[in-house]
């Protein structure tokens, strides 16, 4: 039986990304520039900050967020207080800083793209269809297979980082988005529409007002796969806490690994209260407080 | 706060005929509408058509005309097509075939921003699961059909707060939806519509979700305040005592047509067609027949300067035991007896002492009213103009066979087609000597129900 020539698939992928690398290389330069003042400003802004006044500040807004009123809160406020201490402590400070301005800028980024796309998917069956196999694809395609290409289009550093960062935390927040908006009662809708609502109105007075519960948990689902995103992107020199826990497995440094990973969780674990209790915080308005 | 500009109010409130026409409206939702609307036209039924072409028929071929000041209730059983219907109404459902005219005004015709103006003049909705925004309080979602149009701040708040002690609900401007009860999200919904200040009010089995309590008192605030503002009322029902109560008109639906269209009274008495007559047979008919549906013409009755002799005479001849007496402008005297009449047969004239005093009903009465009120004050009972001149009788024959034929059904009459409120066949002319009898007219003779058609 005579055999089939592989099909060049791995050919025509690297092709096409050396076109695109040449023809397109000023796009991408401006892209990548717009990005990295993007994050360099946020990275100077917080760095700006000084570290025990940071800690304050990001304690109390997890008890506000949480709600002062409640127990919880407090632990929180708790929480964050000592968590953040410790990373200061073990001298991590800087790294975290960086970690987290990458994880907010490509969280913006998540926010302008997948917002928009979580509402066009849920009102138009054409969009979803569409979408549909792209997201399968970003949320299952092993992220080191596109942090080639994000090296080749941006160069090292943060920009690819946070490139690749949107990428991998985009899906949840335009799935969720999508499935709150389509989720609004029918006869919600059906109510803005016989008062005469234009599509504007109906969206943002009724569907994204409801659906924010499903979006606040896209938001939070989406940095939280941002920062499991971390220690990846330090492989292409975005830096960071990443950049700790990568130094500590080269040199076999467990301690090293370990103390850049508990800094990680810790910092997931606050952002992660954080947007829940602000999304649920949300939910309950209305019930008494 | 919105991407269009604010809808300027002055030239929108021109002067709409509030009137709803629907002509040979059809609604088929999926794909093969044509091939479908054939096959209906065949008198396929809906179920049927499903099977064939795999579309669901809303509603087929409904021709209406809705008046100004109606409280119209559309009733049928789930799935008849009723929620449809009404949302043609306003078209959000766009009608497969057929045109639906707001007053002079082509509703299917209009470009989407037209209809946005006409939704927002016209037309308030008031929703089965009431459809409330939960992340606004009551008074914000009272404003926001007002806050849609872009009427500002202070002016909105102003109509929202009236709309709001309209419904009874002052005291909970700043409470939230989940934090009220079904009754009292509904009478918020009810005043969102209600602040629009809408010349057409929707309401979509508004009332079904409460309890039987709660639902009778926002009936009862809903026919006020129908009766206050002369708003033109579509309700979608499938609670014929509710059809009954709130409805000036009511259109049954089965399967997407349209059955009857009529009075409750109409339609209790002659219902089209056997589904119909099932519909009504759980009907309460002492709340919807009145004094006017039942009573007899009276047309054997006694004067005062009568002789006793020429009334033994009339006694005899019509069967009673008993005459009612008017005046000469048939003002009722009062009720004599057989026995009295006897006693006095060698007097000239009857002696207005001897008269017992009737007590007189009112045409509108309902007949629950009247069985209560003949109890007490005995019977028979003239039924008077405004004017206090007799119309006619009732009396406890007329009562009891009024009230029979709500057990019987009308089972019958649908089979023949005549109407039933008459005499039943079996009320003897002569009722029981026991009784003080009934001075009324023969029962034998037909009568002449006025029917407001």
């Amino acid at each position: 039986m005579k055999e089939f020539a592989p099909i060049p698939l791995g050919e025509w992928v690297s092709d096409g990304i050396d076109r695109l690398t040449r023809e397109y290389a000023t796009a991408f330069d401006s892209i990548s520039f717009v990005i990295y003042e993007l994050i360099d400003a946020l990275k100077s802004g917080l760095h700006a900050i000084p570290a025990p006044w940071f800690i304050v500040l990001l304690s109390l807004l997890a008890v506000l967020a949480a709600g002062w009123r409640r127990p919880g809160g407090w632990g929180l406020g708790l929480f964050t207080l000592v968590g953040l201490g410790l990373v200061w402590n073990l001298r991590l400070w800087d790294d975290l800083i960086t970690t987290l301005s990458l994880v907010l800028a490509s969280e913006a980024l998540v926010l302008l793209v997948g917002i928009p796309l979580g509402i066009a998917s849920a009102k138009s069956a054409m969009v979803e269809r569409i979408l549909r196999p792209v997201l399968d694809v970003m949320q299952t395609m092993p992220a080191f297979v596109y942090l080639v290409p994000a090296v080749i289009f941006f160069g090292l550093g943060l920009v690819p980082g946070v490139i690749s960062t949107t990428i991998f935390a985009l899906p949840p927040l335009i799935r969720l988005t999508s499935l709150g908006i389509r989720q609004v009662p029918r006869e919600l809708v059906e109510a803005a529409l016989a008062f005469g609502a234009t599509w504007w109105q109906l969206l943002t007075k009724v569907q994204v007002p409801v659906a924010l519960p499903a979006i606040m948990a896209g938001v939070n689902q989406s940095i939280m796969l941002g920062l499991s995103m971390v220690v990846i992107a330090a492989m292409i020199g975005a830096g960071g806490l990443g950049n700790v826990v990568l130094e500590g497995i080269t040199q076999l440094d467990v301690g090293k690994g370990f103390v850049g990973g508990l800094a990680v969780v810790i910092l997931a674990i606050v952002l992660d209260r954080i947007t829940q209790s602000m999304g649920k915080i949300y939910q309950q308005k209305g019930k008494p407080r | 706060m919105s991407s269009e500009a604010p809808m300027p109010t002055d030239s929108s409130h021109q002067a709409l005929a509030p009137k709803i026409r629907l002509e040979k409206v059809s609604k088929i939702f999926g794909r093969h509408a044509d091939q479908a609307l054939d096959l209906l036209a065949q008198g396929l039924d809906k179920k049927t058509v499903q099977e064939r072409t795999g579309v669901v028929v809303g509603v087929y071929d409904i021709s209406l005309e809705i008046a100004e000041g109606e409280i119209f209730v559309i009733m049928g059983l789930s799935g008849c097509g009723k929620s449809t219907l009404l949302r043609l109404i306003n078209r959000l459902h766009e009608p497969t075939t057929g045109k639906v005219f707001i007053g002079e005004e082509d509703i299917t015709a209009m470009r989407a921003r037209e209809l946005r103006r006409l939704r927002r003049n016209a037309f308030g909705m008031v929703f089965q699961s009431f459809a409330l925004l939960p992340h606004r309080n009551v008074l914000s979602n009272v404003e926001f059909g007002l806050e849609l149009h872009g009427v500002a701040r202070q002016a909105r708040r102003e109509r929202a707060q009236q709309a709001i002690e309209t419904v009874g609900l002052s005291g909970y401007e700043h409470k939230y939806p989940d934090e009220l009860s079904g009754g009292m999200q509904q009478r918020v919904g009810l005043a969102r519509a209600l602040a629009v200040d809408p010349q057409i009010l929707l309401m979509d089995e508004a009332f079904s979700a409460l309890d039987p309590l709660i639902r009778g008192q926002l009936q009862d605030d809903l026919i006020a305040i129908q009766e206050r503002m002369g708003t033109t009322v579509v309700f979608v029902s499938h609670d014929l005592d509710e059809a009954i109560k709130i409805g000036t008109r009511i259109a049954i639906l089965r399967d997407g047509r349209l059955v009857q269209v009529g009075t409750p009274q109409e339609i209790l008495a002659a219902p089209a067609d056997d589904y119909v007559s099932a519909f009504v047979r759980g009907a309460d008919r002492t709340k919807v027949l009145t004094a006017a549906d039942v009573m007899l013409p009276l047309h054997t009755f006694a004067h005062l300067r009568d002789s006793p002799r020429a009334l033994l005479r009339k006694m005899q001849h019509s069967g009673f035991s008993g005459l009612i007496v008017l005046d000469n402008q048939r003002h009722p005297l009062g009720y004599v007896e057989l026995r009295q009449v006897i006693e006095m047969r060698d007097q000239t004239r009857l002696e207005r002492s001897a008269l017992r005093p009737l007590p007189c009903a009112t045409p509108e009465e309902p007949l629950s009213e009247l069985i209560r009120r003949s109890n007490v004050e005995g019977s028979p009972m003239v039924v008077c103009d405004t004017k206090g001149r007799a119309i006619g009788v009732i009396d406890k024959t007329t009562l009891l066979a009024a009230l029979a034929q709500q057990g019987e059904t009308d089972e019958s009459t649908a089979a023949t087609g005549e109407q039933t409120a008459e005499q039943p066949a079996c009320a003897p002319p002569t009722p029981p000597a026991s009784e003080r009898n009934p001075s009324s007219e023969e029962s034998q003779v037909p009568v002449e129900r006025e029917d407001k058609s």
